[in-house]
């Protein structure tokens, strides 16, 4: 008897089912986003307070999940309003018309990263990323040796069998790779991948397995100096000396960019629009960077003083029109996966 | 007449939820790819399944997961062995501590068995690294427990008499085994062995993470095909290949399982110290001590490390929001989330599967009600067989409207995991039921007990210890869930394997050690709730 008490003390049922048809479903607004999103409790609270609505936040899956799950709910959509959707899967979204249009006022210098193509303004974006090279500048340092700057130098025999990245076909930043290639050798890019490959280079399944293990700066202390990672990354390898142990190639970078925007058919459209004005707040873009490791869009937004110092962001990043990475990304990600395990 | 009533009446809640959280989710999502452009349209779907790309990757997954189940095998068999009828100290820890793989975020295993075996590591010599050996040495790292502890339980409730007899008849230990306890212990074995096939064939991050990305499984590429490409009519098709496979493997080990008289008097031995003969079991229990016992030591080694010293400051940490609040909640707070999470889960799956068991273990009157029975039991492995992507968009697309508007419950996630765990529920209590003789309940019932009574003094005897194995099982699954939970947790409420794949996705030293810290931690709890699931005696039941 008694184990039968603990276990149902223990129990969530009876808990949590209050907020679930206690409400007037006008009084709440219901946020679909990936599992990355981070907004401090207190920043929630005080949309709340700010609104008069309840935020519910139901987050799962990556940015690539999150789209489709929204594609394959567009006539009965699973909240009000979505955040994560990225510039590489942006136009299959907009293309399914998941997306209902409005016209957000946008913080100083944020209209730089409007999607290409969304000529209806259904897509707000909230903030920015760039997926780039980055180099263990102790390590070159320690081996006498030049680090490489370009994706040509990756290929070349000086660096043979120092590089590591995460695949394509099987995450968001491996992807932003490919795309990064496409972007700078146009048709030609599966023979750079060929050279790339013949150099040593190594794939993983991850970005985590990729820094963490692999790279001679991660957790791991792995063996190979240079990594795919962000333009974020330096910031976060800062030796006891105050300087960063590692740097990205600003000219092998792809730019990711999050947007946020109201849900066709959402129970509460007003609450959605009042929550995408909300991430364009000065107090949510300047929690970005600690939250969710990404840049804001509003560029009078003040970044930590690791960021400001250390993680330079590309001025000029490599780039592919959204509609075209929608109609060739099968083709693409089948020819990479040709290409990589040869 | 009345039995028919009485087998639809047991079945029909655990039909039910299965309908309702499985057949209806999954079949929405397949249908998905059988409409093209809102018309029907099943040759897309034919064409997917002739591509030599999917030849490729499911003779991949076929023979991955048959070295995987062979090695959890033949690993476990001998080390179940030991474990269940020797005994020496620390027997007990030692096979709560073998169940800690089975709830590590493959994530954290994949890194660190790559601490082991990566180029930087102090196995790299080996060259295991993206190979197929480290894949199927990450599928029976996973999966020996399921083998040991179901393999064992029924051997701790073998009758000695037979063996001790063909002994005495001059057997060699090695006779004795082969023609005596293995043809005993064969159920057991076909029915470890079943589910670890399946858990192997849906294995997913052991196979993209160990194997260096130059592997597909059917898993992994519906997990492509479904989050990534949006290629319905593909995944569609993969699924159809999963739920095909599924059906023949179940047929097959069917025919294997069944025995002549699955009935058992019961008259157990006390486990005696260890003896020379026991070598073979000496053996692999070591070798499978090493095989999980690395993997974890990488681990625990890692989480201690801080900076270029050592200390407890990653643990400390876990009862924050992490260095720069990169977490809505404190680790700890996961910890008890997935704790609750795994209470309802066990006590879904128990439910569930006591039922199922029930109803298929009865001795059936005629050849057609048998024939029922074997499919009811073969419909409550299906869960395990199909991917977690499929059932987890399904969930989205079909669970939306009333009376079925499900897809916002907080109880989406128990019981996703509730059914996971049931065929490791129910293949653990089957065996024990079904060995008890139909006469016993038959005098029960003439002496005046009603249907209850018998259950409650005939069956549960034998039950309970394979009732609290089940448990523990259902209690490990649900804690290390993390391919439908990551589909459907809800971000104010994240478990254990959620955070922790959350921490080690991101930079920083400090999420790093985190991660480790709070793998170990998982590991822990896990190992020791299952010590207290073993030393719970439950006198009132014991005592029968």
């Amino acid at each position: 008897m008694a184990t039968v008490l603990v276990l149902t003390a223990c129990s969530t049922v009876g808990n949590d089912s209050g907020d679930e048809t206690g409400e007037e479903k006008s009084d709440r607004v219901v946020l679909v986003t990936h599992e990355s999103f981070v907004l401090p409790k207190r920043l929630q609270r005080q949309f709340e307070q700010q609104s008069g609505y309840d935020l519910v936040v139901r987050a799962s899956g990556d940015a690539g999940a999150l789209t489709n799950k929204l594609v394959l709910t567009k006539d009965d959509p699973l909240g009000d309003a979505a955040f994560g959707v990225d510039n590489t899967f942006a136009s299959r979204a907009l293309d399914e018309g998941v997306f209902a249009a409005y016209d957000a006022t946008l913080p100083e210098g944020a209209d730089q990263y409007l999607l290409p193509g969304d000529d209806e303004r259904a897509l707000t974006p909230v903030d920015n990323a760039s997926v780039c090279v980055n180099v263990d500048d102790t390590w070159f340092a320690a081996h006498d040796q030049e680090p490489p700057a370009t994706l040509d130098d990756l290929a070349d025999p000086a660096y043979r069998d120092l590089f590591v990245t995460s695949g394509a076909a099987t995450s968001s930043p491996g992807m932003a790779f490919l795309l990064a290639t496409i972007a700078e050798y146009g048709d030609e890019w599966p023979d750079y991948w060929e050279r790339l490959m013949d150099n040593g280079a190594k794939l993983t399944d991850g970005w985590s397995d990729a820094y963490q293990v692999d790279f001679t700066q991660g957790g791991g202390k792995g063996r190979r100096p240079i990594v795919l990672s962000y333009d974020s990354s330096p910031a976060f390898t800062i030796a006891d000396d105050g300087t960063s142990t590692t740097s990205a190639l600003l000219d092998t970078c792809f730019r990711q960019v999050e947007y946020a925007g109201v849900l066709d058919g959402a129970a509460n459209p007003e609450g959605a629009e009042a929550l995408v004005d909300f991430l364009l707040t000065p107090e949510v873009q300047a929690a970005l960077p600690d939250s969710m490791y990404v840049y804001p869009v509003d560029a009078s937004v003040e970044l930590p003083a690791e960021w400001a110092e250390f993680a330079k962001q590309p001025t000029d990043p490599l780039e592919v029109d959204p509609a075209d990475i929608a109609e060739h990304r099968d083709e693409w990600l089948r020819e990479w996966s040709d290409v990589t395990s040869r | 007449m009345k039995r028919i009533a009485t087998l639809v009446g047991l079945a029909a809640v655990p039909l039910a939820v299965l309908g309702v959280f499985f057949l209806l989710p999954v079949s929405g999502m397949i249908g998905e790819g059988f409409v093209v452009d809102g018309s029907f349209d099943p040759g897309a779907v034919a064409d997917v399944l002739t591509r030599p790309r999917t030849v490729r990757v499911v003779w991949f997954t076929v023979w991955s997961a048959v070295a995987g189940t062979a090695v959890a095998v033949l690993l476990g068999v001998p080390a179940a062995h030991l474990l269940h009828r020797r005994a020496f100290p620390g027997r007990r820890a030692l096979r709560a501590a073998l169940l800690v793989p089975f709830v590590l975020p493959t994530v954290v295993v994949g890194v660190a068995f790559r601490e082991l075996i990566g180029e930087a590591g102090p196995l790299g010599f080996l060259g295991f690294d993206g190979s197929a050996v480290a894949i199927v040495a990450g599928l029976a790292f996973f999966n020996v427990a399921v083998v040991i502890r179901a393999v064992g339980a029924a051997w701790e409730s073998l009758d000695a008499r037979p063996a001790e007899a063909a002994a005495a008849l001059g057997a060699s230990p090695a006779q004795v085994f082969r023609t005596v306890t293995l043809p005993a212990l064969r159920p057991a074995i076909v029915s470890a062995a079943s589910v670890v096939f399946l858990f192997c064939a849906t294995a997913f991050g052991v196979v993209l993470t160990l194997g260096g990305l130059r592997y597909s499984s059917v898993e992994t590429e519906i997990y492509l095909l479904t989050t990534n490409l949006l290629d319905l009519q593909a995944a569609a098709a993969l699924s159809i290949v999963q739920l095909l496979a599924i059906t023949a493997l179940l047929l097959v080990t069917n025919r294997l399982r069944a025995v002549a008289d699955p009935t058992l008097a019961r008259s157990t031995a006390r486990p005696h110290r260890p003896t020379r003969g026991d070598w073979p079991s000496l053996l692999s229990t070591g070798l499978v001590v090493v095989l999980v016992g690395l993997p974890v030591a990488a681990l625990v080694v890692g989480s201690l490390q801080v900076g270029d010293g050592w200390g407890l400051d990653n643990y400390r940490a876990l009862t924050t929001e992490g260095s720069r609040q990169a977490l809505l909640v404190p680790v700890t707070h996961a910890l008890v989330t997935s704790l609750r999470t795994a209470v309802d889960a066990t006590w879904m799956s128990l439910t569930l599967g006591l039922l199922v068991a029930v109803v298929v273990t009865r001795r059936s009157h005629s050849r057609a009600e048998r024939r029922v029975r074997g499919l009811l039991d073969g419909l409550f492995m299906l869960p395990l067989g199909v991917s977690a992507v499929t059932l987890g968009f399904g969930f989205l697309i079909t669970l939306d409207e009333p009376p079925l508007d499900f897809r916002d419950s907080v109880l989406l996630v128990p019981i996703a995991q509730a059914l996971v765990a049931l065929p490791l529920v129910v293949r653990t209590l089957a065996p024990a039921l079904g060995g008890v003789d139909d006469r016993q309940r038959q005098a029960a019932a003439s002496l005046g007990a009603g249907p209850l009574r018998t259950f409650v003094s005939v069956d549960l005897p034998v039950l309970w210890k394979p009732l609290l194995a089940a448990a523990g099982f259902a209690f490990a699954v649900s804690l290390g869930e993390f391919g439908a939970t990551s589909f459907l947790a809800r971000d104010e409420n994240p478990t254990m394997p959620i955070v922790i794949f959350h921490l080690i996705g991101h930079p920083g030293a400090m999420n790093y050690g985190m991660a480790l810290a709070a793998s170990v931690v998982l590991a822990a709890t896990t190992a020791v709730v299952m010590l207290v699931v073993e030393r719970l005696r439950v006198p009132s039941l014991g005592a029968f």
